[in-house]
C-alpha cells in the first residue's frame, strides 16, 4: 500500500517537472513532437529507476559505513552521469534516428536536476531500496506523463492561430504554467 | 582522524570511479557501433565551425550526409577550395567549384539618418524590440540596430559601427546565414560575392513617407531602374530591385543618379572607408 503511495506520489501529486520544476530544461526541449517526447521519458525513466536503486546501494553500503556522507553529490553525480553515458551508447547502438532525434538533450540527462533531486529526496526521506526503486519509477512516469502532455499539446498548437506575440517560446511558457497550475490541483493530497 | 577521512573519501570515491569506468569501457566495446571511417576524415577536413549556414546541426552531422550522398559538398560555404578539394579525394568524386558568398547588410539607416518615434529602454535584443513596437526608429522595415546579428555571428566577422549599423567584415564572413536568421525584420541577405551592385534599403513604403522616414531610403523614385537596361532592375511596391540574372556584365552603375544615396557598389575597401565618412558627417 505503502508502495503505490510513493508512486502515486512522485507521478502525480507532487511531479517533478510540474511541482517540484525540476528537468525544465528537456520538458521544453523535447516537447515538440509526442514520439520524441515517449522516447526521452523513457530513456528518463530507466536512467531514474536505475540511478535510485544503485545510489541507494552506494549511500547505505559506502556512505554510510565509512561516515563519508557528505560525498553524497559527488557519488550521486559519478553514478548518474556513468548512466546517461550507458543509456547513450545503447540508445545509439538500437536506433540511430531516435539517437538523433533527441540530439544534445540526451548527454543533457547528465546534468538534469530530476534525477539528482529524485536520488537526494529518497536519502532524505530515508526510503528503503525498494521504496526507492519505486520512488524512481514514479518520478520517471511522472517525468514522462508531464511530457508527454506538454507534447501533445505542443502538436495541437502547431495547427492552431497564436496571436502574434504569444507564438513560439511565449505560448509555451504559458501552456506550461496552465499545466504546472491544474497539477497545483493535486497539492497536500499525499504527503509520502 | 582528518588524514583518514581524507583517505577514506579518496578510496570510497576512487573505488566507484573505477568500477563505473570499467562497466563503461566494456560496455562501450559491447555496444560498439561501426562508423564509416571516411565520416572522422571528412569532417576532420571540414572547418569544424559549426555553424550550421549548411542546414545541418553541425559539422558531425553535416559530414555524415556528404559520405551518405545527400548533399554536395560544396553546400558548406565556409570550406576553403584546398578543404572542398580534400573532402572530394575521400570521397572520390569531383570538387566542383562553389562560388563564395558573403552577407549583406541591405540598410542604411543608421541614428543618425532616421527619424525616431520614441524613446525606447528595454531589453538590448533586436528579438525582443520588434515584438515591442518596432523600437526607436519609425521605419518598420529597416535595420533595429540592436546588434542580435553579430552576436550570431560565428566568425567575429560583424560589428556594430557607431552609426548603430552592423558592419561585415568581408575577409571573415563565409557567408553561413546565422545573421540572417537572427535578423527579425531580414535585413540582412547572403548574396554571392559576384554581386556588387545593391539598392541597400527595404522600405516598401510610398514615396513621401519614406522619404520622411530616412534620408538613405529608396524612395520610388525609379532614376536608376530608367538608367539600366530593360529587365536589368525593377520596381517592387516602391523599392528598386536588381534582378542579378539579367544585370551581366554590371558595367554601368547607375550609383552617382541616386539621389538618396541608398544604390551602392560594394568593392571590400571602399565600403570600410564609406562608412567613416557616414559617421564624420553625420557627428
Amino acid at each position: 500500500m505503502n508502495l503505490i503511495l510513493i508512486f502515486i506520489s512522485a507521478a502525480i501529486v507532487n511531479n517533478f517537472v510540474l511541482s517540484y520544476f525540476l528537468g525544465i530544461c528537456p520538458f521544453v526541449g523535447v516537447s515538440k513532437q509526442l514520439s520524441s517526447a515517449v522516447s526521452m521519458g523513457m530513456a528518463v525513466t530507466f536512467v531514474m529507476t536505475i540511478a535510485a536503486a544503485v545510489t541507494w546501494l552506494i549511500y547505505h553500503l559506502i556512505l554510510v559505513p565509512f561516515q563519508v556522507v557528505i560525498l553524497e553529490y559527488v557519488a550521486f553525480i559519478l553514478v548518474i552521469a556513468s548512466l546517461v553515458q550507458l543509456v547513450e551508447m545503447f540508445i545509439r547502438k538500437v536506433s540511430k534516428p531516435l539517437y538523433d532525434t533527441l540530439g544534445i538533450y540526451l548527454p543533457l540527462i547528465t546534468t538534469n536536476c530530476a534525477i539528482l533531486g529524485l536520488a537526494l529526496f529518497a536519502t532524505l526521506r530515508e526510503y528503503g531500496f525498494i521504496e526507492s526503486v519505486v520512488y524512481g519509477v514514479g518520478a520517471g512516469a511522472g517525468f514522462t506523463l508531464a511530457l508527454v502532455m506538454m507534447a501533445g499539446i505542443r502538436e495541437q498548437l502547431e495547427l492552431a492561430d497564436v496571436p502574434k506575440h504569444f507564438q513560439g517560446a511565449g505560448i509555451t511558457m504559458i501552456v506550461a504554467g496552465s499545466l504546472a497550475l491544474a497539477f497545483m490541483g493535486f497539492a497536500g493530497l499525499l504527503s509520502v | 582522524m582528518e588524514l583518514t577521512s581524507l583517505l577514506i573519501s579518496m578510496g570510497s570515491m576512487g573505488g566507484l570511479g573505477v568500477l563505473f569506468s570499467t562497466g563503461l569501457s566494456i560496455a562501450n566495446k559491447k555496444l560498439h557501433v561501426e562508423e564509416d571511417p571516411r565520416i572522422a576524415k571528412v569532417e576532420d577536413a571540414l572547418p569544424g565551425a559549426n555553424c550550421g549556414g549548411c542546414g545541418y546541426p553541425g559539422c558531425k552531422s553535416f559530414a555524415e550526409n556528404v559520405v551518405k550522398g545527400n548533399v554536395e559538398i560544396t553546400d558548406c560555404t565556409v570550406a576553403s577550395q584546398d578543404a572542398i578539394q580534400e573532402i572530394a579525394d575521400i570521397m572520390g568524386v569531383e570538387a566542383g567549384t562553389s562560388e563564395p558568398k558573403v552577407a549583406r547588410v541591405m540598410c542604411r539607416g543608421g541614428a543618425y539618418e532616421t527619424a525616431k518615434k520614441a524613446e525606447y529602454a528595454g531589453a538590448e535584443s533586436c528579438l525582443a524590440v520588434n515584438l515591442a513596437g518596432g523600437g526607436e526608429k519609425l521605419c518598420e522595415y529597416g535595420c533595429l540596430g540592436y546588434g542580435d546579428c553579430v552576436d550570431a555571428c560565428p566568425f567575429d566577422a560583424m560589428y556594430m559601427d557607431e552609426n548603430g549599423l552592423p558592419v561585415i567584415i568581408e575577409d571573415l564572413c563565409n557567408g553561413c546565414g546565422n545573421c540572417a536568421e537572427a535578423c527579425p525584420r531580414d535585413v540582412i541577405e547572403i548574396h554571392p560575392v559576384s554581386h556588387k551592385l545593391f539598392v541597400l534599403c527595404k522600405n516598401h513604403d510610398d514615396p513621401k513617407t519614406s522619404r520622411q522616414l530616412c534620408t538613405r531610403a529608396c524612395i520610388g523614385c525609379q532614376i536608376c531602374v530608367r538608367a539600366v537596361e530593360e529587365g536589368q532592375m525593377e520596381m517592387d511596391d516602391n523599392l528598386a530591385v536588381i534582378n542579378y540574372e539579367t544585370y551581366g556584365d554590371q558595367a554601368e552603375l547607375p550609383t552617382d543618379r541616386c539621389p538618396t544615396d541608398c544604390l551602392v557598389v560594394f568593392n571590400g575597401e571602399e565600403e570600410e572607408a564609406e562608412e567613416h565618412t557616414v559617421a564624420e558627417q553625420a557627428a
